[in-house]
C-alpha cells in the first residue's frame, strides 16, 4: 500500500488576476504514488501547485476531481484516520499566542485525542533543542524557535507520513542541521518523510526520490540518483565583465557575470574556450564541475516551458543577475510567499 | 479529554486568561447601566405593579450581557485563529463538524453564562433579587446562548477581517439587543414598534427570561419558548452546514 497516493487530481482555483468568473488550474490530473518508508522531494518554482497538492492531502483544501490517500485512507471520505497518519509542518509561522510551547503541544495532543503525552513532547523538545523554550510563550520566541515547535506540533500525534512544506525556508543553519538530522532520524524508523523544499542541495542531499512540478504538472519523476545521471555531463563555468556574443550565449547558462556551458569532454571545454577568446572576452575563474540537482531541474524546467506560464520566465536561462544563485546553487528564487493559495 | 473536550477546554481558557477584559469588563458596563439607568428613571417608570424599575432592569441587563458576550466570544476566537493563521493547527486534525461546533459554542455559552452570573452578583447589592421560576430562567439562558454562540459561529466563519466582524455586531446584535426590551416594557410603545419589537427573536429571550424571575411577561413564556427554541435551531442547523463545507475555512 501506498504511504501517500495521489491519483489524477486536479484543482482550480478562481483567477485572482483575469475576469470574473474565471479560474486558474493549479493542478492538472497529477498522479503520484509515495511508498512506505521514503524520503520523497517534491520540487518546483513558485506556483507551480506544491502547497496545493500539500493542502489538498493536509484536508484544507478540496480537489476538483480525482483521489488521494494516505495509506489507503481516503482524504475525504475517511478524513479522520488520514489525517491521524499524517503529520503536517505548514509553510507558514502560524501560532497561538495565547500559550506557550509546552500548552500548544499538550493542546495539539489532546485535539487528536490522546491524553498524557508529557513523555513524547519532552523527547520532542529535546530532540528540536526547544527544552529550555517550554514554558516560554509562542510570542516570545524567535522565528527558528517558532518553526521548530510547528515541527513538534506536527509530530506530537506520532504519525507514520510526515510532511514538510518548506521548513528550511529563511531559517538559520544551525536549525537546518538539527531538523535534518531529526527527520533522518524518523525515516530511518520507518516514517515517511514528503519534502518541498527551494534548496535543491537539501533535496540532493536527503530524498531517495523526486517528483519537479511545474504549472501544475508532474515534469519529471524519478530516484534521486538516477535524475542526476541524465544531467547530461559536467559544466564548464567562468566569469567575464562584458556581454557574451548572441550565438555563444544562447548555448549557455548566465547568471549576471557568471556563465555555464555544459561540456562533455575536454575538446568541448576547448572550444568554448576558445570562443570566448575570440569574441575578445577574458575568462576569468575558470573551473569544471559536477552537474547537480540545480542543472537537472533547470534542465526540466526548461525543457517544459512550451507553455508560456509567468513562473518559466524566472528560471530560463536568460535570468537577471540575483534571480539565480551563483554556482552551485544553495537556492533556486528565493522562498516568497507568492505559492498558489494555501 | 477526547478531541472536543481539549477543544471546548481551550476556548474557555482562551477567554478566561483574558478574564479582565472578558468578564469583568461586560459586567462592570451592564453595572454601568444599572447605576445610570435606576438613578435617573427609578421614580419615572413603573412597568409592572409591586415590582421596581431597577430590579426590572437587572434581568434585561444580565441577559443582554449575556447574549452579546456568547456571540462576542466563538466569532472573535474564530476571527482571531483566521486572521493568524493558527486555525490550520485545527483543521489538520480528525475533529468532526460536531466536534467543533460543541466547543465553540460550549465555550460561548459558558462566557456568556458567567458574565450574566457576574452581573447578578453585583446586582444584588443594589437591590432585591427575585428567582419565581429558575427552571425558566436556566432554560432561556442556556438556549439564548446557544443561539448567540452559534450565530458567532457563522459571523466568524463569514469575516474575513476584524472589521466586517465589528460591522455585524454594530449594525446587527448591538441594536437587535438594545430594541428588544432590556430598558422598558414593549407594551409602553406605539402600537407601530409594538409589532417591530414582536419580529425582534430577541424580545422574546428576553421576555421569557424576566418571566423566570417574576412570574409576569409581555407574552406567555411557552410563545417566547417557542420563538426561541425555533430560532437556536434553525442558526445551528446553518452553523453546522457551514462548518461541514468548510465555508471560508478549507478552500
Amino acid at each position: 500500500m501506498s504511504a501517500i497516493s495521489f491519483q489524477s487530481v486536479s484543482k482550480t482555483y478562481p483567477s485572482p488576476r483575469g475576469p470574473k468568473g474565471s479560474t486558474f488550474l493549479a493542478l492538472d490530473r497529477v498522479s503520484l504514488e509515495i511508498e512506505e518508508g521514503e524520503f520523497f522531494g517534491l520540487l518546483g518554482p513558485n506556483g507551480a501547485g506544491k502547497t496545493t497538492m500539500i493542502s489538498i492531502l493536509a484536508g484544507l483544501t478540496r480537489a476538483n476531481s480525482g483521489q488521494v490517500s494516505v495509506l489507503g485512507h481516503d482524504v475525504q471520505v475517511d478524513f479522520a484516520q488520514a489525517r491521524r497518519c499524517l503529520g503536517v509542518v505548514p509553510q507558514e509561522l502560524v501560532f497561538d499566542p495565547f500559550f506557550n510551547v509546552r500548552e500548544a503541544l499538550r493542546f495539539q495532543s489532546g485535539y487528536f485525542g490522546i491524553k498524557h503525552n508529557d513523555a513524547w513532547i519532552d523527547e520532542l523538545l529535546s530532540s528540536l533543542g526547544l527544552a529550555d523554550k517550554a514554558d516560554a510563550n509562542m510570542r516570545a520566541l524567535s522565528g527558528g524557535m517558532k518553526r521548530r515547535v510547528l515541527v513538534a506540533q506536527a509530530l506530537v500525534h506520532k504519525p507514520p507520513v510526515i510532511v514538510l512544506d518548506e521548513p528550511t525556508a529563511g531559517v538559520d543553519v544551525e536549525l537546518r542541521q538539527t531538523l535534518w538530522q531529526f527527520i533522518a532520524k524518523l525515516n530511518k524508523q520507518g516514517h515517511t518523510v514528503l519534502l518541498t523544499t527551494h534548496y535543491l542541495e537539501e533535496a540532493e542531499a536527503l530524498c531517495g526520490r523526486i517528483a519537479m512540478l511545474k504549472s501544475g504538472r508532474v515534469v519529471a519523476l524519478d530516484s534521486t540518483s538516477a535524475l542526476l545521471k541524465s544531467a547530461s555531463s559536467n559544466l564548464l563555468r567562468f566569469k567575464i565583465d562584458s556581454e557574451l556574443p548572441k550565438a555563444l550565449a544562447d548555448k549557455a547558462r548566465v547568471t549576471g557575470r557568471i556563465v555555464q556551458f555544459p561540456a562533455h569532454d575536454a575538446l568541448e571545454v576547448e572550444q568554448y574556450l576558445t570562443a570566448v577568446r575570440e569574441a575578445g572576452l577574458v575568462a576569468r575563474d575558470v573551473e569544471i564541475r559536477k552537474a547537480d540537482l540545480e542543472d537537472v531541474f533547470l534542465g526540466v524546467m526548461n525543457k517544459n516551458s512550451g507553455s508560456a506560464d509567468m513562473e518559466a520566465g524566472q528560471f530560463s536561462d536568460r535570468s537577471p543577475p540575483g534571480k539565480l544563485a551563483p554556482s552551485g546553487g544553495s537556492a533556486v528564487g528565493e522562498a516568497t510567499s507568492g505559492e498558489a493559495i494555501s | 479529554m477526547s478531541g472536543w473536550q481539549t477543544l471546548l477546554y481551550k476556548e474557555i481558557l482562551r477567554f478566561w486568561k483574558v478574564a479582565f477584559q472578558t468578564v469583568a469588563g461586560p459586567v462592570l458596563t451592564a453595572m454601568l447601566y444599572l447605576l445610570i439607568f435606576g438613578q435617573a428613571l427609578e421614580s419615572h417608570v413603573k412597568v409592572y405593579d409591586r415590582i421596581s424599575y431597577t430590579a426590572f432592569l437587572v434581568p434585561g441587563l444580565a441577559m443582554m450581557s449575556l447574549l452579546q458576550n456568547a456571540f462576542a466570544n466563538s466569532s472573535s476566537s474564530l476571527i482571531m485563529s483566521k486572521v493568524m493563521g493558527n486555525l490550520v493547527f485545527l483543521l489538520l486534525t480528525p475533529l468532526s463538524t460536531i466536534n467543533w461546533f460543541v466547543a465553540y459554542v460550549g465555550a460561548a455559552v459558558i462566557r456568556g453564562l458567567v458574565v450574566s452570573l457576574g452581573v447578578f452578583a453585583v446586582s444584588a447589592l443594589f437591590t432585591e433579587l427575585s428567582f419565581v421560576a429558575p427552571l425558566w430562567i436556566i432554560a432561556f439562558a442556556v438556549m439564548g446562548a446557544t443561539l448567540m454562540g452559534a450565530l458567532g459561529l457563522i459571523a466568524g466563519l463569514w469575516a474575513e477581517k476584524f472589521d466586517q466582524l465589528a460591522a455585524f455586531q454594530n449594525f446587527v446584535v448591538m441594536p437587535m439587543t438594545f430594541l428588544s426590551g432590556v430598558f422598558y416594557s414593549i407594551h409602553s410603545l406605539p402600537p407601530f414598534w409594538q409589532t417591530v419589537s414582536h419580529l425582534n427573536p430577541f424580545f422574546y429571550m428576553i421576555d421569557g427570561f424576566r418571566y423566570g424571575f417574576f412570574g409576569v411577561s409581555d407574552v406567555s413564556p411557552w410563545l417566547s419558548l417557542a420563538v426561541v427554541a425555533t430560532a437556536m435551531i434553525l442558526v445551528s442547523t446553518i452553523a453546522l452546514a457551514l462548518l461541514r463545507a468548510g465555508y471560508k475555512i478549507r478552500g
